[in-house]
């Protein structure tokens, strides 16, 4: 077996030294009516590089590539260019065969670039801290809300209508064993967001506001004036991002009043994969809470010889130190998809990813004015940035699945995201890698099926 | 929070005299090994190391009165600068792809190629996790052929398959318990573990709702039988027990524990990480678990990348595996993978589950590295990789017990990992030293101080990757750190002397947490 260094004469010297008759012997602990004498039966052995490549090839043959159609899907998930130097440069064996950086010594390309992220993520969210990242945006949404019932000892959190239906389940999920109240809403159609909605919800009990910014279906909403309120009931505004590339147009929202932001990165440097892995963003405007945060903090000291270096740091509040008092039982976190997203946001700069939002939001702009001519096709969003809604006259969800057929992939559903979604509604995302050709595509095979 | 911590102010790029070494430069560098400093000293808001199309500036705007007023203050470099600033910052790290790594509980062992390549395959990479069904059948394909591979080979009946990392997993398996409990009106209050656990065992259990209670270990290091018997209730909810344990040790008494768990009505978690010792040699399923999270990241050799991203199937009994958490995957009769989310839950026949863990659906691709790797292995390869791992371990543990303290060597023989201890070192000197030490000889260092039942604890896991020849000059390294450490040689109390940066001030960063950059004259 081709990863396996040991020869048999090793191994016979080795167990020589040991004073074992076998390695079957070194197992003499398992109960020996439990022991496996040989390898699992029906079960393939060991095969070359060769014929493992040819096997997984074929699997992924049986997958439509986003690239290969005409792509319009988002929801949480963006389909962004990622520059070839960032695919070369985190797969360089020091990044991508190294540890959590616990002997600092010997980690600091690691170390000095977790400071380097936690400082960018901090800056596109207009906040003071951010941490060097969690799972992804939906599991950094529920550490958010519960780090807002730890600073304000309520259990009660409002969720917008809008958001993310799986962030929300997640948030439920996670409640029902905490035992944290979740207000939920349903999601309603209309132009704008309904902020009034929302607002109205909020009581003296209310530990945080959850918010997404832009919302599930691609509107904005008013942050500042959800801030006033929570903060009017003593709650924390948690803002949730999905698409990163839109902050650079929008205002952050940091600077409207959220108390926590918390997103997905995956649109910087990681890319579609299927859903994982990805990469959670969190930070929080007052330095003050860092010891409420979850997750690994980085942060610069010096040497024995002065020099600066980096470290991780306030580890009190982790599990490896505070075991069950730990702020999160987070361990194991997105440090390679970190290091993407931070190559990816060095290469852009506020240059590039201002050009790029632009470039996003223009594209977007003259997907919406085609689609909305198209008969039967109504565009829902008075503002949007990258991502719209369509109500088309017609079975949504179906319509997808045979739009598929002729290689578009013409959006999300939102039967296929709410359970009780209305089946007109389609989401459809617009990129730099959308293309004119494409928008015209998706627009004459809409008004093929709805005449 | 932005009191200056570096007093010198020295930076990468700024001259010095002396950096108190026989042949300080002027720049800092060290031939081969050069400073690099931060992207916000070195990079600006006009540089951009892509090319974008120039979208006209006087565009309509549909982002109402939310446009972005000010600068975010984001620095940008060339492509040329961004590759040497990771390159030079790469050659800071110490990976698999350097040396020997014996990170104990980490199973740091080689990450092969291929599975990067297959992992990049567009028909995987490529793919948007909301796509109809009909066009990922082999994305689907992927997790269902894993899902039956993790089935077989821990002797189980389901798989959630999208935890997002080991600690997640762990939830994941205590909430299905949890589930199950409730399901039967029953209201556990206590979760009970070892000592020697992993930190995220009792933080998980808190974070699912329950009191932790630590069960004792016996003077070998295993789990004392007896006291857990004494404990067991009818508040006990679960118990949490990693097998191996944190010790290194096979623990022997697993099937009556789970008999007498499963007596008084609880369930048994397994904590996983350690499961490279035992795949193809024995079945938890046959040892009684009720779920176990495996960490693809670890057994199945996903790149650890300096932190992540993990991946943490639970593998589930019978009795639990209807409360699998959404969304999951099925094969049905038809012989189509589905994929089971609330809307067709009922369709399914899955009802019954918890919840959802995260968006869409796990980690696709932890996936498709770790299946190529169970592929390339096979059954006997997988049995063969926990036979030399544990192999490596015995042969260092019996190399090393008389140079340094093993408080288990009289235990019988050691799995994957190796534990010894700092008893006997000079006053003042400690594991930390010996570990730095180990720095300067071209090792990344044992786990230390862990688990925390030893003193000073030093967890060495070989894992299979090490060739004997690379586990024979660790075992000369380690003899030599040993002496010196008895001895009280003072050079390795500041040990290390060889490495990117001396012994770094944790003390200080935590006392004043700088975590953010900010231009000298913020501060």
């Amino acid at each position: 077996m081709r990863y396996l260094p040991l020869t048999e004469a090793d191994r016979t010297e080795m167990l020589s030294v040991i004073g074992a008759p076998s390695v079957d012997a070194l197992f003499s602990d398992v109960p020996s009516d439990l022991y496996l004498e040989g390898p699992i039966t029906g079960l393939p052995l060991h095969a070359s590089e060769m014929a493992v490549e040819k096997h997984m090839r074929r699997l992924a043959g049986q997958n439509l590539a986003a690239s290969d159609a005409a792509f319009f899907l988002g929801a949480g998930a963006y389909k962004h260019h990622v520059p070839a130097t960032v695919d070369h440069l985190i797969q360089r064996g020091e990044f991508l065969t190294a540890y959590t950086p616990y002997q600092p010594e010997i980690a600091q390309g690691t170390l000095q670039i977790l400071f380097e992220f936690q400082t960018q993520v901090a800056r596109l969210y207009g906040c003071a801290v951010a941490n060097a990242s969690m799972y992804d945006g939906s599991t950094a949404c529920w550490e958010a809300v519960a780090m807002a019932a730890r600073v304000t000892r309520k259990k009660r959190h409002v969720l917008s209508g809008a958001l993310h239906p799986h962030y929300a389940e997640v948030v439920r999920t996670m409640a029902k064993f905490t035992e944290d109240e979740i207000a939920g809403a349903s999601v309603s159609l209309t132009a704008l967001p309904d902020d009034d909605g929302l607002i109205a919800r909020i009581d003296a009990n209310t530990a945080s506001v959850v918010v997404q910014y832009p919302d599930i279906l691609g509107r904005i909403p008013d942050l500042q004036k959800i801030a006033d309120a929570a903060h009017a009931h003593g709650a924390k505004l948690i803002v949730v991002n999905t698409e990163p590339v839109a902050l650079g147009a929008l205002e952050a929202p940091g600077h409207l009043g959220a108390d926590i932001v918390v997103g997905e990165g995956q649109s910087i440097g990681v890319g579609l994969q299927f859903g994982g892995p990805y990469l959670g963003l969190f930070a929080i405007t007052d330095p003050k809470l860092v010891r409420q945060m979850p997750g690994r903090l980085c942060g610069e000291t010096v040497d024995a010889n002065g020099k600066r270096g980096f470290v991780l740091t306030l580890s009190t509040r982790e599990q490896h130190i505070r075991r069950e008092k730990a702020t999160s039982n987070i361990c194991t976190n997105s440090g390679l998809c970190a290091l993407a997203f931070s190559i990816h946001m060095t290469l852009l700069g506020e240059k590039g990813l201002t050009g790029l939002a632009a470039e996003n939001h223009r594209l977007a702009c003259i997907a919406a004015d085609r689609l909305a001519k198209v008969p039967g096709v109504t565009v829902l969003n008075a503002q949007f940035f990258n991502e719209f809604t369509l109500l088309v006259e017609g079975d949504a969800r179906q319509i997808v699945r045979d739009l598929a057929a002729q290689n578009i992939l013409a959006g999300v559903s939102l039967a296929r995201l709410f359970p009780d979604g209305d089946a007109r509604g389609l989401l459809v995302a617009v990129t730099e890698t959308t293309t004119l050709e494409d928008i015209e595509t998706l627009a004459a095979a809409l008004e093929e099926m709805l005449s | 929070m932005n009191k200056p911590i570096n007093q010198s102010g020295w930076k990468p790029g700024t001259p010095v005299a002396s950096d108190g070494s026989a042949h300080p430069t002027v720049t800092g560098n060290k031939a081969l090994m050069l400073e690099e400093p931060l992207i916000f000293e070195s990079g600006g808001a006009d540089i951009c190391g892509v090319d974008l199309p120039e979208t006209p500036t006087d565009l309509p705007s549909r982002l109402g009165a939310f446009a972005r007023k000010d600068a975010i203050g984001l620095p940008g470099l060339s492509e040329p600068q961004t590759v040497r600033h990771y390159t030079r910052l790469s050659r800071q790290n110490y990976g698999i792809d350097l040396g020997f790594f014996p990170l104990g509980s980490c199973t740091m062992k080689h990450n092969p190629r291929l599975n990067e390549k297959v992992a990049r395959m567009p028909g995987f990479a490529d793919v948007h996790p909301m796509q109809p069904t009909d066009t990922v059948q082999g994305a689907l394909g992927v997790m269902n052929e894993l899902a039956h591979w993790l089935i077989t080979l821990t002797g189980m009946h389901g798989v959630a398959m999208s935890p997002k990392a080991g600690a997640h997993g762990e939830l994941c398996g205590i909430l299905c318990i949890r589930a199950a409990l409730e399901a039967r009106g029953d209201a556990r209050k206590v979760v009970l573990v070892p000592e020697s656990a992993h930190g995220t065992n009792p933080a998980t259990a808190a974070f699912a709702g329950y009191s932790t209670e630590d069960i004792p270990a016996t003077a070998e290091g295993r789990v004392d039988l007896e006291a857990l018997k004494a404990r067991l209730g009818p508040d006990v909810a679960a118990v949490m027990i990693t097998n191996p344990n944190t010790c290194g040790l096979f623990e022997r008494d697993l099937k009556e524990i789970s008999d007498a768990v499963h007596a008084a009505g609880g369930f048994v978690y397994c904590d996983g990480a350690n499961f490279n010792a035992i795949m193809g040699r024995v079945k938890p399923g046959d040892l009684g678990v009720d779920a176990m999270h495996i960490n693809l990241h670890k057994t199945f050799s996903t790149p650890h990348g300096g932190g992540g991203p993990g991946s943490g199937p639970v593998v589930l009994s019978e009795a639990l595996s209807p409360f699998g958490p959404l969304p999951f995957t099925a094969k049905t009769a038809d012989g189509y993978v589905h994929l089971v989310e609330e809307e067709n839950a009922q369709e399914y026949d899955h009802v019954q589950a918890f919840g959802r863990m995260t968006a869409f659906h796990g980690q696709m691709g932890m996936f498709t590295r770790a299946l190529t790797y169970i592929l390339s292995h096979g059954a006997d390869g997988l049995r063969q990789a926990a036979g030399d791992a544990v192999l490596n371990a015995n042969y260092i543990l019996r190399q090393l017990e008389s140079d340094l303290d093993a408080p288990f060597a009289a235990s019988g023989p050691c799995m994957h990992e190796a534990l010894f201890s700092d008893a006997g070192f000079a006053e003042g000197f400690s594991t930390l030293d010996l570990a730095k030490g180990l720095i300067d000889e071209g090792f990344h260092p044992m786990t230390v101080y862990f688990p925390l039942v030893v003193h000073g604890a030093m967890l060495v896991e070989p894992t299979e990757t090490e060739a004997k020849s690379g586990i024979d000059q660790f075992i000369m390294a380690m003899r030599s750190l040993a002496e010196r450490a008895k001895a009280g040689d003072a050079a390795l109390k500041s040990a290390p002397h060889h490495a990117p940066r001396a012994r770094l001030d944790e003390a200080q960063a935590a006392r004043n947490p700088r975590l953010t950059w900010s231009a000298p004259d913020e501060t």
